[in-house]
């Protein structure tokens, strides 16, 4: 709701200023092996602490199993095994984001396992910079943009790309510091 | 101002649908020598009810339609007019017709007139007592040319219909000079939004005639002074444009005549004038215009009877496929009442259970323990109480055969008579819809294989009608459905040749009656010598038990050459619980169905038997079952290794035998199921979720599919085809 209404406002804003045509939007940050990546807060449903869950049989390793969500059943991804990063024990500060995914088949609510959560952003639609090509073998289709909040850079995830798909994107710590580079 | 009525439509469509059900079966039930008052009155009551709501929602094609129903009805309800059988005949192609109209409604679709003005005409010829003519057209065979001459004598009023139905159809061009009152903005009229809704309609086109408007100095701004003159092309009738004019027609001057009908091209016809006097042209015209409109019409007309079901059947599929996604069902209140009374129960003990918290000590246990006995004896209720709600009588599926025997057994030329036994056997809902089609097959198929003609009947010294039974009751969690033919059973010689001639079994093998009964379930398997559009293609019986197997449900076939067959099916009574085993395999808990479970045990190793390559078998009596290690089909890091050690749960699908390897058995409890597909994906060999006591979730197996997935799992490991094999006999 707040979110909402801080939106609002700052539209009224930006009105006076004459930026009439940018659209802030508010991203919820994490951090992942010391990067930041962003996703849209309005997809966010809830942030929760790690609990256990139940494995699936013959699941893709990046698929750690299935929680109770109030008597809904919710697959939880680990996002470091997705990106292919090193796994790292859970710790108290380990978080599930619980997500509203927007699929082919309809919204899909599921849990992204990450390292700890960060910060929420007010980002206008043109401080963000397209993903620049890195050739082949580094698929950047899930990632909306880059954005420098604080001289720091935050890539933001469009989830629905990311968890939508089935498919695992081809993404090492290599490709993220090929990224990196390329923004310097 | 207006109401916003689309959202009574749902509830319209239903009680209509609901409404038709009632005509349908009433008119099966009439006796034409000896009319029963209250059947003719429900049947009239039915009819009169949705023409009224129709006419209400502004469907004017269905309540025109029903109009004329009625008048008939309304005769043979005073006893004006005697019954006849041609007269229910077309009174149920009329239920037909509606339903084909009301289900195009529903999806949003235009209404197809063509058949029910070729009906309107068949009634307007009864009502005038034209009898040949009523012949014709109750057996639609009639040619464009037969219902042009009926037109052209024909009434004002069914010539009116006729206008109509071909200005439904086809394209025409209206003027439309609009005049409006001076006053037209102060009454809060706005001819903006009425050309806008005339634009919807169709092709518009407006020309202002601004002569009127005084001078600057003079006009007030209020005031209106514009004429219109709109040419509107489209193929809605002329009183959807009225409709729109309905506000400002008191005050202003509206007048609205075709110009020229695309399909004529010739000089204006001028509606008024055709329906005072009904000049050749335009009936001929509309005649005409009836075969030429799309699909349903040429086949009605042209294919004669056996067109009628089909004409109407496209329009339902497609509805059911749209509109019809936001369904409802019918509840009895005391259903309701009784959810309340427990819910109220639910209250008391749950308060009864604070207080004692609030003040707990040890010599408070005894009350505690009654306390959560009555909580859980509280729940159990409501949880079947709720689960009541989704249960609707049988009969909603059973009303569809007498009108179907009815009909097929005047197709087939047989005499057959239709029991219907414990239609008040509740099932859910969704159990109800699918388990539709599987009946519809297989009472098709006894009527169309398993009753003989009466001819043959005699001859075997039956009695000439023949009878089909369909039975449902309740066993134990399970209901079973039976439909019963004492028809000429399934024929044992035949079914071996043509298995034999299929390959399906090799040349020299011997089964036993059951065996070879059982044959007719697989794929491609038809007796009958020859195709007919009732059955025979060989694409059902293994589809019929398909379905019902993913209902969870079996089914079976006794039969007896030449004293008849009977099919058992068995479903459970709800897909929402399933009474589960919990099983440990490694550190995780799986949940087995319990009705596919035959006994579990600990294996005796001397029973086992190692076949070449590494799958184990385990000797049951005297079968061979193969065994399927769950922790290896599941990549479950198991606690043993040593199957020994382990615990082995038979369970059957079909006919198909597997033992589950399991390093525990726990309790036995029901579960609600959940599914995975919502958030995630079917997974291989998991059935749905569920949620434990502790709230931890647990994995349903699916049998079915467990041994699919074994059965591929082996083969390509090793080649070996026991477990393959044991597949293919599911």
């Amino acid at each position: 709701m707040n979110a909402a209404e801080d939106r609002a406002y700052d539209n009224s804003e930006l009105d006076v200023s004459g930026r009439e045509n940018d659209q802030m939007d508010q991203y919820l940050t994490f951090i992942m092996a010391s990067e930041e990546y962003g996703v849209d807060i309005l997809s966010v449903q809830e942030i929760r602490g790690w609990e256990s869950v139940t494995p699936i049989p013959n699941a893709p390793s990046h698929v750690k199993g299935v929680i109770n969500l109030r008597g809904t059943i919710v697959p939880i991804i680990d996002l470091r095994q997705r990106f292919g990063l090193e796994n790292v024990e859970y710790g108290p500060l380990t978080v599930v984001i619980v997500l509203k995914v927007a699929t082919r088949k309809g919204a899909r609510v599921m849990g992204i396992v990450v390292d700890a959560v960060s910060d929420v952003y007010s980002l206008a639609g043109d401080d963000m910079k397209s993903a620049p090509d890195l050739g082949d073998h580094v698929n950047t289709q899930y990632i909306k943009g880059l954005v420098n909040v604080n001289s720091k850079m935050v890539i933001l995830l469009d989830i629905n790309e990311l968890l939508g798909a089935d498919t695992i994107p081809d993404v090492s710590i290599n490709a993220i510091k090929e990224l990196k580079e390329s923004q310097h | 101002m207006s109401i916003d009525l689309s959202q009574f439509h749902q509830v319209f469509f239903e009680e209509s649908f609901e409404g038709l059900q009632v005509m349908e079966s009433s008119l099966l039930e009439l006796d034409c020598e000896n009319v029963d008052s209250e059947t003719i009155n429900s049947i009239f009551r039915a009819a009169h009810s949705i023409k009224g709501s129709s006419s209400t929602f502004g469907f004017a094609e269905v309540a025109e339609f029903t109009h004329v129903l009625e008048t008939l009805l309304d005769q043979v309800r005073e006893g004006t007019r005697q019954l006849l059988p041609d007269h229910v005949d077309l009174l149920l192609q009329s239920v037909d017709c509606l339903r084909g109209m009301l289900t195009a409604l529903q999806a949003q679709e235009t209404v197809d007139t063509a058949q029910s003005s070729v009906l309107i005409q068949a009634f307007n010829d009864i009502l005038e007592g034209r009898q040949p003519v009523t012949q014709s057209a109750s057996t639609p065979d009639g040619t464009g040319s037969e219902q042009s001459v009926a037109d052209a004598s024909h009434s004002a009023e069914a010539s009116d219909a006729h206008l109509d139905a071909a200005a439904d159809t086809e394209t025409i061009t209206w003027h439309i000079r609009f005049v409006p009152d001076i006053n037209l903005l102060r009454t809060g009229n706005e001819p903006l939004r009425m050309f806008r809704e005339l634009a919807e309609l169709g092709e518009l086109e407006v020309q202002v005639d601004a002569g009127k408007v005084p001078d600057l100095a003079l006009l007030h701004p209020e005031e209106c002074h514009l004429i219109w003159d709109m040419h509107l092309t489209t193929i809605r009738p002329q009183s959807d444009i009225e409709e729109i004019f309905e506000w400002v027609v008191d005050d202003s001057d509206i007048s609205i005549s075709a110009t020229a009908g695309v399909f004529s091209g010739g000089p204006a016809a001028i509606p008024e004038t055709s329906v005072s006097d009904p000049v050749a042209t335009s009936p001929v015209e509309s005649a005409e215009a009836t075969p030429a409109t799309p699909l349903p019409a040429a086949s009605t007309a042209g294919a004669g009877k056996a067109a009628k079901p089909q004409a109407s059947k496209p329009a339902a599929s497609a509805g059911s496929g749209k509109g019809s996604e936001s369904t409802s069902i019918r509840v009895a209140i005391e259903k309701i009442d009784n959810l309340v009374n427990l819910v109220g129960e639910l209250v008391i003990t749950q308060s009864m259970l604070g207080q004692l918290g609030s003040e707990f000590d040890v010599s408070k246990l005894q009350k505690l323990q009654e306390g959560l006995a009555q909580l859980e004896h509280n729940t159990r209720e409501l949880q079947e109480s709720v689960m009541r709600i989704r249960m609707l009588p049988i009969s909603f599926t059973f009303s569809r055969f007498p009108r179907m025997v009815r009909d097929l057994s005047k197709q087939l030329g047989k005499k057959i008579e239709l029991k219907l036994l414990g239609e008040q056997t509740e099932l859910d809902k969704t159990v109800m819809e699918k388990i539709g089609d599987p009946l519809v097959h297989l009472v098709r198929n006894a009527l169309d294989h398993g009753l003989e003609t009466p001819k043959d009947r005699r001859a075997a010294g039956k009695p000439e009608t023949g009878t089909i039974t369909l039975n449902a009751f309740h066993q134990g969690g399970n209901i079973i459905i039976e439909i019963i033919d004492d028809g000429k059973g399934l024929n044992r010689e035949k079914i071996l040749a043509k298995a034999r001639n299929n390959g399906v079994i090799g040349e020299n093998e011997v089964l036993s009656d059951e065996q070879i009964q059982e044959l007719i379930f697989q794929p491609g398997f038809s007796t009958a010598e020859q195709v007919t559009d009732v059955s025979g293609r060989g694409v059902g019986m293994d589809v019929v038990r398909r379905n019902i197997q993913e209902l969870n449900g079996s089914i079976e076939v006794k039969s007896i050459e030449g004293e008849g067959s009977t099919f058992t099916i068995r479903l459970p009574l709800t897909l929402a619980i399933l009474d589960g085993q919990l099983i440990d395999v490694g550190r995780q808990t799986f949940i087995i169905p319990l009705v596919s479970i035959v006994e579990s045990l600990q294996p005796d190793m001397s029973l086992i038997n190692h076949v070449a390559g590494g799958c184990d078998v385990f000797r049951l009596r005297d079968e061979y079952i193969p065994i399927i290690k769950l922790w290896e089909i599941f990549g479950v890091e198991p606690r043993t290794n040593n199957l020994a050690e382990s615990l082995l749960v038979v369970v059957e699908v079909g006919n198909a035998k597997v033992a589950l390897v399991v390093d525990d058995l726990l309790g036995q409890q029901q579960v609600v199921i959940k599914s995975m597909e919502t958030n995630y994906k079917k997974v291989d060999g998991i059935s749905g979720a569920t949620i434990l006591g502790d709230g931890t979730v647990s994995l349903i197996l699916d049998i079915t599919d467990l041994i699919h997935m074994a059965g591929v799992h082996q083969q390509s490991k090793n080649g070996l085809k026991l477990v393959a094999s044991k597949t293919r006999a599911a």
